[in-house]
């Protein structure tokens, strides 16, 4: 459909129509525990208060945000790292009773004016990583939460049977009600959700309320995402948004929550009450019209979202193919962007949240399903993008049509579409070395290319099968590996280093071997390898701006500094540089976009009134940086042995693969080994591969050094209390915590560099205990 | 909503305009009560040179596919009407509007436009503006949605 200006009440989708019957399935709902509470208004970005549910006790309450917690938090994810602190012990783990599944929005949330401004942050103790993670995701539940009266919901405990939290902004009461009827996968039951709950039978009212669910993928493994709704008056149907990473759905329905509900009473331009309107409005119509002028030029973000990126990464040897092995491939141009434009719905604004010009949220209308419990129906698939795409040429799915089919099921089913993607490649990799087989794979054909089986896969893991391998495989990379070694099935070497995860969470999709920067960019990192923190393959692969260790180490401090900073606020990164203005490559630092990085300055002044700079916005991000990072060694992990990294993204691992790019590693060894190329010549493939690896190896631990360093850590990873002093913490806790651990590491002989360093070569410093003299 | 293929749409005469600027008192009269005009009017009259410049909006409906929460319809006679009742403030309509005929005013968070509603036509002393029903599909516009420059 590429006509525009269709009233919204005629728009077509031409989507399967479902009729519920609503009194039935309300009239099943028994309430569990309830909550009145007064309505307030949120003030300069603030609802100062968060909601407190335990669903093993029924216990809901109000916690006042105090202007400290403000000062040291900003919001959002940095609010949440501090709920975590005071409410789980060194030993939780993610199905532990007293784990907390946090869901927070940040000051700058709700906005309308700047493009994506509707962020929730989400965290908790993840079943992949048994640390924190955090994931970012749009939606409208964020922004209505604060608006409902809350910067953040904290949910701990479990409740025995299915149940739907209901936060109603109108009424000003949370209530827990056990709801036994409803559908479990995402795409129905935000659908049936939404109707239930809006005040009226109408689009209007819909868009008024906002689901978080999970389905049944969710419950059977560790890559369960959390959907969230955000209703769309010209397509009808409730739209997803998945906050993915580290397993947030598992946790959701560990807890036996079916479903979160908010509604709002009213929503405006102002609903967050910022000191400066005029401001918010001048600095957002000057970006909205960049994005209008420049977008169609820069990314296609309008037209085909995130998804432009396939035909890039193909063109740089960035995109992953065969579990990693290659960066391109001959079949690549299947899947670029413009055979989704051609399948993707146009004109109508596609924003996760109001406002949003960027409109990177494309769906596919009337997609028949292929395959499953809903094959034959015609649905809104939400994507994919980019990320999905690169699942697909990972796995070697080479259709878009099973692109979206794997999108659809991953999304119903809560499964976020990375960490299932890049396991489902590995595994196909060891099926191909015959490492896994028919049998071993419980009757499933794993082999690339083979979309019929990845879905059989969903399928079978949706449905809780209890087949040894799919039990295995639906918990992630990391437990596969073990299982492998476990059961003698192949070389230790192959199935270690060619699995992609990090920390126990899966890689998402770059490859990265030829960048020592975006190594780091994964692996240096606190909840594990996503792209969130730091994408550097151009400043440093392609660009060579930041050639030296010290270089590499300021990048890896700044941009995840800066990168968490939108965490913090409820805010999307894709505004700040996936759109630029027309003079960025003229200014000092093109990289971090100058003129973006000002407009966020003015934003945050004019929402809170609290007057900040540039530096004072790194500021921010370094105190919950540094505190997450902290409470991941409080967690037994942290450490410079947590940041680990498969070799398969810094090298090649396999003769294959080296022998794919031979020209590239055989100069390297010349190059930058200093062999001669005689002596490569003389050498076997598996030789050269070994001596690149101690090189490559190597560099990725000068890099740690480098990086721990500026970032005020010490050799091991630690942060310094003296660190978290100056950042202005004095919890005792915290302080002690940490420097128990740094005498521990001494005891161990771990405070030390473990670069090699040779000749000129130094470490980053040659003061023992130098954060210290601090 | 909308029951006509055609809409009024203003059209100016600008040697018969004096730049008394009365339409757009009359025009912020009509918005927000007050007869400031400029920023609070949505006909504006620029001097140019030894003549005037009309700038408004010519109900092209391009912005009727930007609003996420359809606060923009054409109403029964065609207009473009923005309720503000439903506006959330964004902005979208306002800086996609080629014509920048969808106008802020630091009155209040959401936009306004013309209504057509005539106004100026009648508080202009020179007869100098004149509303004409213009067909719909010789003026409408879509937003721009192609991949690729």
């Amino acid at each position: 459909m590429v006509e525009g200006q269709i009233p919204i009440q005629e728009y077509q989708t031409g989507n399967t129509k479902h009729t519920w019957n609503i009194e039935k399935l309300l009239s099943a709902h028994k309430k569990l525990s309830e909550h009145s509470y007064t309505k307030g208004i949120v003030e300069k970005g603030y609802a100062n208060r968060t909601l407190y549910v335990n669903l093993t006790t029924g216990e809901i309450k109000e916690k006042n945000v105090s202007e400290d917690m403000k000062h040291l938090f900003t919001g959002g994810r940095g609010f949440g790292l501090k709920l975590l602190w005071d409410s789980i012990k060194p030993t939780t783990r993610w199905n532990s009773e007293e784990n907390e599944l946090i869901i927070t929005t940040g000051p700058l949330c709700g906005i309308t004016q700047y493009p994506g401004s509707g962020k929730s942050l989400c965290l908790t103790v993840s079943p992949s990583t048994n640390i924190i993670c955090d994931s970012n995701v749009g939606g409208f539940f964020g922004p209505y939460l604060k608006f409902a009266g809350f910067d953040a919901l904290e949910i701990q405990g479990k409740a025995k049977k299915d149940v739907v939290i209901v936060i109603d902004g109108e009424t000003g009461t949370v209530s827990i009600e056990s709801a036994p009827l409803e559908e479990t996968n995402s795409h129905l039951l935000s659908e049936q959700l939404t109707h239930i709950y809006a005040s009226e039978d109408s689009d209007v009212s819909r868009q008024k309320v906002s689901i978080v669910s999970a389905g049944t993928g969710a419950e059977h493994s560790y890559w369960g995402c959390m959907n969230f709704s955000f209703y769309d008056i010209r397509r009808k149907v409730p739209r997803l948004k998945q906050a993915g990473r580290g397993g947030l759905g598992t946790v959701l329905r560990d807890k036996h929550v079916k479903a979160i509900v908010v509604k709002v009473e009213t929503i405006d331009g102002v609903s967050n009450h910022p000191v400066d309107p005029d401001t918010l409005a001048m600095v957002g119509t000057k970006i909205h019209r960049e994005i209008r002028d420049l977008d169609r030029f820069q990314c296609n973000m309008r037209s085909v979202g995130t998804a432009h990126l396939a035909e890039i990464m193909d063109a740089y040897d960035l995109l992953p193919t065969e579990n990693y092995r290659f960066g391109s491939f001959p079949k690549a141009p299947r899947i670029y962007s413009p055979e989704f434009y051609k399948l993707f719905t146009k004109i109508i604004p596609d924003g996760c949240w109001h406002g949003c010009t960027m409109a990177c949220a494309k769906t596919v209308d009337g997609y028949t399903v292929m395959t499953g419990p809903y094959k034959g129906q015609k649905v809104t698939v939400d994507g994919p993008e980019y990320e999905t795409v690169g699942c697909g040429s990972n796995m070697s799915l080479w259709d878009p049509l099973w692109i979206l089919e794997f999108n659809f099921y991953c999304d119903t089913y809560g499964i976020d579409t990375i960490s299932a993607g890049t396991a489902i490649a590995y595994y196909m990799e060891m099926y191909e070395y015959g490492i896994l087989n028919k049998e071993r794979c419980d009757g499933l054909e794993l082999c690339f290319g083979n979309g019929e089986a990845v879905l059989e896969l969903l399928h079978r893991i949706a449905k809780g099968d209890t087949g040894e391998f799919i039990q295995t495989a639906a918990k992630g990379i990391r437990r596969v590996k073990d299982w492998l070694k476990k059961k003698n099935w192949g070389e230790p070497y192959l199935i270690e280093e060619c699995g992609m995860e990090s920390k126990g969470l899966e890689y998402s999709e770059y490859v990265t071997k030829e960048s020592l920067a975006m190594q780091g960019g994964y692996g240096l990192t606190l909840k594990g390898p996503q792209h969130d923190e730091a994408w550097l393959i151009f400043m440093d692969m392609v660009n060579n701006q930041i050639p030296t260790f010290q270089d590499k180490a300021e990048a890896l401090h700044y941009f995840p500094m800066w990168r968490t900073w939108f965490g913090l606020n409820g805010l999307c990164k894709l505004p700040w540089n996936d759109i630029e203005p027309e003079n960025n490559a003229e200014t000092d630092e093109p990289a971090k976009v100058p003129e973006h990085v000002q407009n966020y300055v003015d934003l945050f002044t004019a929402v809170t009134g609290v007057k900040v700079d540039k530096n004072e916005l790194i500021n921010q991000s370094e105190r919950c940086y540094n505190w997450q990072r902290a409470t991941n060694v409080w967690l037994g992990r942290g450490t410079r042995k947590d940041d680990w990294i498969p070799y398969r993204s810094m090298g090649p691992v396999t003769p294959l693969e080296y022998g794919s790019r031979m020209q590239r590693y055989d100069d390297q060894l010349v190059e930058k080994l200093g062999l001669k190329k005689e002596e490569v010549e003389k050498m076997s493939i598996e030789e050269r591969i070994k001596e690149l690896y101690r090189y490559r190896q190597d560099q990725y631990q000068k890099l740690a050094d480098a990086v721990y360093y500026r970032r005020g850590w010490t050799p091991n990873g630690i942060p310094t209390p003296q660190k978290m002093k100056s950042l202005g913490f004095t919890d005792k806790k915290m302080l002690s915590m940490l420097q128990k651990k740094i005498d521990e590491d001494e005891k161990n002989g771990l405070n030390k560099w473990c670069g090699t360093y040779r000749g000129k070569e130094k470490p980053p410093s040659d003061i023992p205990r130098y954060w210290e003299k601090w | 909503m909308q029951e006509t293929n055609t809409v009024k749409i203003l059209r100016f005469h600008p040697e018969k305009c004096i730049g008394c600027l009365s339409c757009e008192k009359a025009c912020s009269k009509v918005h927000f009560k007050t007869e400031e005009g400029g920023e609070n009017s949505a006909i504006h009259i620029i001097k140019k040179n030894e003549t005037f410049e009309m700038n408004v909006c010519d109900q092209r409906g391009l912005c009727l596919d930007m609003c996420p929460v359809g606060a923009l319809a054409r109403n029964k006679k065609g207009i473009v009407i923005l309720d503000v009742k439903r506006c959330i403030g964004c902005q979208a309509c306002v800086a996609f509007c080629p014509i920048n005929a969808m106008r802020k005013s630091s009155k209040r968070i959401e936009p306004f436009k013309c209504i057509s509603c005539g106004a100026c036509v009648r508080a202009c002393p020179e007869g100098a503006l004149e509303l004409v029903e213009t067909p719909i599909k010789d003026i409408r516009k879509v937003v721009y949605h192609k991949q690729g420059a």
